[in-house]
């Protein structure tokens, strides 16, 4: 029931967004709709953590804690986002770069987003899946070229071509998943599809199909996640498109992304009995941590800037999901989480801000603590907490995925070391002189919605000092749940 | 020589057939006739869909082929034959293309795909186990089409035939996926090519031009 | 070896010497017609032939005899050419000795001399046909190798005779996806190497475009004659090389008797005729290609006869 809530209360706001359509009021009710997911999300929760995994409508459907906290951190983001959003785009649309229809296309595609992530978090069917990924890329290739001018255009197609021949792969690697499980499952009826029929027999899965499966998978899934060298879209989309969609495509989408291939990962290691998809990982995310982390130097704009940090962060959890076992796979649930919400963070503050300069160049914004305090100490703190200073979440969390590097795979801990003392320099080099610094930049029309900025940021401090025992609790069975 | 049934045997020609005409697309300059090759493609497919499923006796299939017959057949090259002429670029080619080398590298795929579903064809038990290969070299093609053209709609096209690709290769090594997931598809599919239209009309407003060498503003300096 | 055997081989040689102008003025007939202009007789070439024949030969004073020789040369390998393929029957007791791979030599040595009696003048447009002929020449070969090599490889023989026997004798329909690449191949190298349109065209002069033509320039009388009449024997072999590999049905077999000769003689007519409209479609609805695309052209032919050979690995293991 809860689940039917979840996944119902954004497709029918979809609709209904579609149809109110471009009244004043269309703000709020994207608002309001989203605190009616995030209520069923909870209840959701609540019911899981009571009865523990169940499926839903013959099996297509199924929640697990690990989903289940991935849902929740979704619809948490989500509701955030569209608070941020409804003074956000007011005031874009007093700058004219926006109009009314175009507004009800952005508030309609929000929702259906909402729902394509939702479904895909938790369909059982690796089948519907792919289709929810694919619907979560179509809804937000116009949201990216929300703007039309040229550089978003251009950034919407690149992000459309590249993830759709992405997918398209991931489509081949499903086919071959479908076609090594359908002797045992039978073709007929969906079990070929339903993961957890898949995980019941992934021992007698074939190895040779599995394995050009996971890669098949991986690299098409991958290029959602942002994983280096199929990352090329994830700068451009983030920087072009409106900043309440950069942040659900950092703070969410990716997610999304990661949690199909840790999902196709639990398969793919079952069936190989080998650490070569553990390899794969951690390969694809030392590859992306280091290459994202020298490009951070040479950043002018301040939402590419934090589009080259979430690859960063993306490449350390698929390293840690790479390690695998508990306390890794803890590791990169929590820093999942603690990114989501940072980088969220970040881009609200980090969209007011470049309001205020009237640009995105990293060398137009400067003297934000005089102008907006609030944003200015938004953005320092943000930066200072993606940045993995404690008492943040986020070192806590690469603390652990540090730690156990040294322990399992030494020889790779200097390269995280070394791309994340890099990153620290180049954002931090870059953000200082924006909060700091003289201006005369005016103050924005409409006062900015912070109050997100401070909540996720608040949640990450809490996660970073004290960790609720339900909470670990939870991220514990998780972590166990992914192997 | 093994002897194989009649079915098989138009179900290999047909294979042929579709490998035949990627790399017809490869080389095909003008617009207008890559999209006729796409339609084409999408009929083999059809056919070799529509043999799959009396063969096999599989009613799931029928479905299937009808559908890839309105999808592939009618509606896509249609809505992009109107694109094209809404935009007023029928006559459009893509002239700097070296297709003595595309070609090569093309063959070189081809032995590539043949070469990674040989260990899978062998497992398989159905009467097309033989064409996965095909479908490969049928999808890394249209990939390889996409990496070398410079026009929106070529692009586009390429896509198409990838996705033509992944279907032969679902119906040659499975008999098709469950219909739910294949609807699924071809919806996507659907919206895609819808999207790519509205994209084609805005990137034209702003560049004056299909030409997806334009698109180069955002780099890395 | 009976004496039958050799007579029909003989016979096979003399039938396509005779029949090859017929199908050059098939052809050209076809072409008119399809293009809306009145057609030339059937016979026409041989009307051309019986005047080029009456007339008194000129050299040119600087030609070697080489440039005398070559069209004895080039008329000569074609026709031996004609008698080891298998056009009417696969009981050629010669062909033995020259399997498909011979052919292709035989073809490749008309080609050189060809090309050399060309520059002997030293004009600029015969070292310009020659020097293009070469090129075309050095494409199409291997392209034809591949074509060949899919039909041995799936029957296992170099020898085109025994390729014949094989496909007739498979009871059933056999359909061979790779034969599909390779047909499609052959059809290219076919263009190509008798100087047909897309590549060239045999009807025209124009200095900018010929290649074939710009080699016969300096030549008159019977050794033009004998020219021409080679050129229109290579079509008709490789023709028959077509018909052999893909539609082989008509050919007499070793076993059959001599009635069966008759009949195939039959066959061969009808499928000449066919092959006649075939060629002419093709060629009144392409248009002539650059000099500088025949290359792609050919690295098409080449590539599909490759794939067929890949394709036929693929769906025979």
């Amino acid at each position: 029931m809860e689940l039917v809530l979840v996944l119902a209360i954004p497709a029918v706001g979809a609709i209904l967004l579609a149809l109110v359509g471009a009244q004043q009021r269309a703000a709020e009710l994207n608002v309001v709709i989203s605190f009616a997911t995030l209520i069923a999300a909870g209840a959701l929760v609540l019911r899981i953590i009571g009865e523990g995994p169940m499926t839903v409508a013959h099996e297509q459907f199924f929640v697990d804690p690990f989903n289940v906290f991935l849902i929740a951190l979704t619809a948490l983001v989500g509701f955030t986002t569209a608070v941020f959003s409804r003074p956000y785009m007011r005031i874009e649309e007093d700058h004219g770069r926006l109009n009314a229809r175009r507004l009800r296309l952005y508030h309609s595609m929000y929702q259906l987003f909402m729902t394509a992530m939702l479904v895909a978090l938790s369909t059982n069917n690796m089948g519907l899946l792919w289709v929810a990924m694919e619907a979560a890329t179509l809804s937000t290739v116009l949201l990216v070229s929300l703007y039309r001018t040229r550089a978003s255009i251009e950034a919407a197609w690149k992000y459309f071509i590249l993830c759709g021949v992405g997918i398209a792969l991931a489509l081949f690697g499903t086919i071959l998943l479908y076609f090594a499980a359908e002797h045992l499952l039978g073709g007929a009826g969906m079990s070929a599809l339903l993961w957890t029929h898949l995980d019941a027999v992934k021992e007698q899965l074939d190895p040779t199909v599995i394995g050009l499966a996971f890669v098949f998978l991986l690299v098409g899934y991958g290029t959602k996640v942002g994983l280096a060298p199929l990352h090329n879209w994830l700068p451009d989309a983030h920087a072009e498109g409106p900043t309440p969609v950069s942040a659900v495509l950092s703070g969410l989408l990716l997610n999304v992304a990661m949690y199909a291939v840790v999902r196709c990962k639990i398969l793919a290691v079952g069936a190989m009995h080998s650490a070569v998809p553990g390899r794969m990982l951690m390969g694809f995310g030392l590859l992306s941590t280091l290459l994202a982390a020298f490009f951070l130097w040479r950043q002018r704009d301040i939402k590419r800037l934090f589009g080259y940090s979430s690859i960063e962060h993306m490449g350390i959890i698929t390293f840690a999901f790479g390690m695998g076992g508990p306390l890794a796979n803890f590791a990169a649930l929590l820093h999942m989480t603690v990114h989501s919400l940072t980088k969220s963070a970040i881009f609200f503050a980090a969209g007011h801000a470049s309001q205020i300069a009237g640009t995105q160049r990293i060398a137009g914004i400067r003297g934000l603590l005089v102008v907006s305090p609030t944003v200015g100490w938004g953005l320092m703190l943000g930066s200072l907490a993606i940045l993995g200073m404690p008492p943040f979440g986020v070192f806590t969390s690469e603390y652990l995925i540090l730690t156990t590097a040294m322990r399992d795979h030494p020889w790779a801990t200097p390269v995280l070391l070394a791309a994340l003392g890099v990153a620290f320099a180049a954002i931090f080099g870059h953000v200082q002189p924006m909060v700091f610094g003289e201006t005369d930049a005016r103050p924005l029309p409409h006062s900015p919605a912070l109050v997100p900025v401070f909540v996720h940021l608040s949640i990450v401090l809490m996660l970073g000092v004290y960790m609720p025992p339900a909470l670990a609790e939870w991220y514990r069975v998780a972590a166990h749940l992914i192997g | 020589m093994p002897t194989l049934t009649l079915a098989t045997q138009f179900l290999h020609v047909l294979a042929a057939g579709l490998l035949m005409i990627s790399f017809g697309m490869l080389a095909q300059r003008r617009t207008r006739s890559l999209i006729v090759l796409l339609a084409w493609q999408g009929a083999v497919l059809t056919a070799s869909t529509l043999l799959v499923a009396i063969s096999a006796h599989l009613p799931d299939l029928y479905y299937s082929a009808a559908l890839t017959l309105v999808e592939k057949v009618w509606l896509m090259p249609w809505i992009l034959m109107r694109l094209m002429r809404r935009l007023g670029i029928e006559g459009d080619s893509d002239p700097l293309v070296n297709i003595p080398t595309l070609m090569l590298v093309g063959l070189g795929l081809v032995i590539f795909a043949f070469g990674l579903a040989q260990p899978i064809s062998s497992l398989a038990t159905t009467v097309t186990r033989q064409t996965l290969g095909i479908a490969m070299a049928v999808i890394l093609l249209a990939f390889l089409m996409m990496i070398a053209r410079h026009k929106a709609v070529t692009q586009v096209i390429g896509f198409l035939a990838m996705e033509n690709g992944l279907f032969f290769a679902a119906t040659s090594t499975t008999y098709g996926m469950p219909m739910v997931i294949e609807l699924g598809i071809a919806l996507d599919l659907l919206v895609g090519v819808f999207i790519f239209g509205i994209f084609f009309f805005q990137i034209r407003e702003q560049f004056d031009s299909l030409d997806l060498h334009q698109l180069e503003a955002l780099k890395e300096d | 070896m009976n004496a039958l055997a050799l007579l029909s081989q003989l016979g096979g040689a003399v039938l396509a010497v005779a029949l090859a102008p017929v199908l050059a003025g098939w052809v050209a007939q076809c072409r008119a017609w399809l293009q809306n202009r009145s057609a030339p007789p059937l016979l026409q070439p041989y009307r051309s032939l019986r005047k080029l024949f009456r007339k008194d030969a000129a050299l040119a004073t600087y030609a070697s005899p080489l440039f005398r020789a070559t069209p004895y040369v080039v008329f000569g390998t074609m026709a031996m050419a004609a008698a080891i393929i298998p056009s009417v029957t696969t009981d050629l007791p010669m062909a033995r000795v020259a399997d498909a791979i011979a052919l292709v030599g035989l073809f490749a040595t008309a080609r050189v001399f060809m090309a050399l009696a060309a520059m002997d003048i030293g004009t600029v447009f015969g070292s310009m046909g020659a020097r293009r002929e070469m090129m075309i020449g050095f494409l199409a070969e291997p392209a034809l190798l591949m074509v060949l090599f899919n039909a041995f490889l799936m029957f296992g023989s170099t020898a085109l005779p025994t390729v014949v026997e094989d496909i007739l004798n498979t009871k059933g329909l056999m359909l061979q996806p790779s034969l599909a690449f390779a047909g499609v191949a052959f059809v290219m190298v076919l263009l190509a190497e008798n100087a047909r349109i897309p590549i060239d065209n045999p009807a025209t002069h124009l200095e900018v475009t010929m290649i074939h033509e710009a080699m016969l320039l300096e030549y008159s009388a019977r050794h033009l004659a004998l020219m021409e009449w080679a050129s229109w024997l290579k079509l008709f072999n490789y023709a028959c090389i077509g018909f052999a590999l893909f539609v082989p049905w008509g050919i007499a077999l070793h076993a059959n008797g001599p009635l069966a000769l008759l009949f195939a003689v039959a066959w061969l007519a009808a499928k000449l005729v066919v092959a006649g409209a075939v060629l002419a479609v093709i060629e009144t609805v392409s248009a002539k290609l650059r000099i500088f695309r025949a290359p792609e052209f050919l690295s098409m032919a080449f590539l599909l006869a490759v794939l067929g050979l890949l394709v036929h690995l693929l769906l025979q293991s």
